[in-house]
């Protein structure tokens, strides 16, 4: 063997490679068993509980999670703060990656894949907010697919279109705001046709309000905790503009973090106080209840905000890593935990182990598969060819 | 708190959540005040 191909070799099995590679070998064999054995050989779900981990973390938690993508635009491009500009690619790239997963992992709980145009083109069931989830997820995925297609462009040399496409940046921005909106509220709004099966704490006339915003302070937090993770992997693909722009992105989104999220346990409070809901606080659920509002909205926003005050950005990303936990927290405890709260012990659902390795499988996907774009196009520095086009 | 009426709970509930919209409208400004002034 030569030296070449030794150190080739060394280069590829990485840590991160090998282990990366374990999780997709494993998940590619549990694909396998789902799409012959059906899907009742890899889960517990049952007919009290049709919805499980791959709805409540895949679908719940990767769309609010991905709103980092319509937040950071509309900051940029709407608002006109040009000093997130260079977040807003990393933010897209995630938002795409993310909903682009969601989809993937939704045929794992629908089954039959080449039915997924069915209810866009074939059999809309426009009384149901499904529908127009599903028809604002296709949209928003084009939406952001073309709104990441410059940082290919400019991979390939595609001068022309990449121009064409730049062109279309503000409008794709505006209705990726609109989309964002209809169908994160609507993500919420589906829970409102359960409230006997969702706890009370949990359960709200303003669910789709509470989703919404959650959505807000879910994608600043990502973008953060994201932009903190490449910095300490990716650190030199990213150019000086980034470097320098990026703690202006955590102390901007952390502040602004800070304050949606106050909004937030206002707007919480206020949905106690309208269902008179106070009493449930003294019980089991309600100790949980608060472990969700106070421990992972209070303290995070608390967090932020002394960071913010004080420029203290190791504050923010901590922050940011919590509210990230406590968005997972909050979809699983509407999806998973609370629902259903009624049921004997016996017939909870609790994944099993061949749904979390999945779940598992598709988050090391959507890594590899980012980890795949970022080495390679210019999302985390400005190509030298297109500079004076920022 | 016990209700009688409906009358009675939305009076109650809805006395409630204006003293909390009142608290947040006081709060927020302050709050973002508070984020803010020592800002450049």
């Amino acid at each position: 063997m030569t030296k070449e191909n030794i150190t080739a070799e060394k280069q590829f099995l990485t840590p991160f490679n090998v282990v990366a590679g374990i999780i997709l070998l494993v998940g590619a064999a549990i694909t396998l068993l789902r799409f012959t054995k059906g899907i009742g050989a890899v889960t517990n779900l049952d007919n009290n509980n049709p919805w499980g981990l791959w709805i409540g973390f895949d679908l719940m938690c990767g769309v609010a999670l991905a709103a980092g993508g319509y937040v950071t635009s509309s900051a940029c491009y709407v608002f006109g703060l040009k000093k997130y500009h260079s977040a807003v690619r990393p933010a897209i790239l995630t938002a795409f990656l993310g909903y682009a997963l969601v989809v993937f992992a939704l045929h794992y709980d629908v089954g039959r894949p080449w039915r997924l145009p069915y209810p866009i083109f074939y059999s809309q069931g426009t009384s149901s907010l499904l529908f127009e989830v599903g028809l604002c997820v296709f949209l928003y995925l084009t939406v952001l697919f073309v709104e990441s297609t410059p940082a290919a462009f400019e991979w390939l040399g595609f001068k022309k279109i990449r121009a064409w496409v730049i062109r279309l940046t503000l409008v794709l921005t505006i209705f990726g705001v609109v989309l964002s909106t209809l169908h994160q509220s609507s993500l919420g709004a589906l829970f409102q046709i359960v409230p006997s099966k969702l706890h009370p704490l949990w359960y709200s006339g303003y669910l789709h309000v509470y989703f919404f915003i959650s959505s807000m302070f879910a994608g600043m937090s990502m973008v953060i905790f994201e932009g903190t993770l490449a910095h300490k992997w990716l650190h030199h693909k990213m150019d000086e503009t980034h470097l320098a722009e990026a703690e202006g992105v955590v102390l901007g989104f952390g502040k602004a973090a800070s304050f949606v999220m106050m909004g937030y346990i206002g707007i919480k409070l206020i949905g106690l106080a309208v269902d008179n809901n106070w009493h449930y606080l003294t019980t089991g659920w309600g100790f949980w209840f608060l472990v969700e509002l106070v421990g992972f909205v209070l303290f995070p926003a608390i967090l932020y905000g002394m960071g913010a005050r004080e420029k203290n950005t190791t504050f923010i990303r901590i922050a940011a890593f919590w509210t990230v936990l406590g968005i997972i927290l909050n979809r699983l405890n509407i999806s998973v935990i609370a629902f259903n709260y009624h049921l004997p012990s016996a017939d909870r659902y609790v994944p099993s182990f061949m749904e979390v390795g999945t779940t598992i499988f598709i988050v090391t996907l959507g890594v590899v598969v980012y980890k795949f774009i970022v080495t390679r196009m210019p999302i985390l520095y400005e190509h030298p060819d297109y500079k004076e086009h920022h | 708190m016990e209700f009688f009426t409906l009358h009675d709970f939305m009076t109650y509930s809805k006395g409630i959540t204006y003293l909390i919209m009142g608290a947040i409208l006081v709060f927020m400004p302050l709050y973002w005040l508070y984020l803010t002034d020592r800002d450049d």
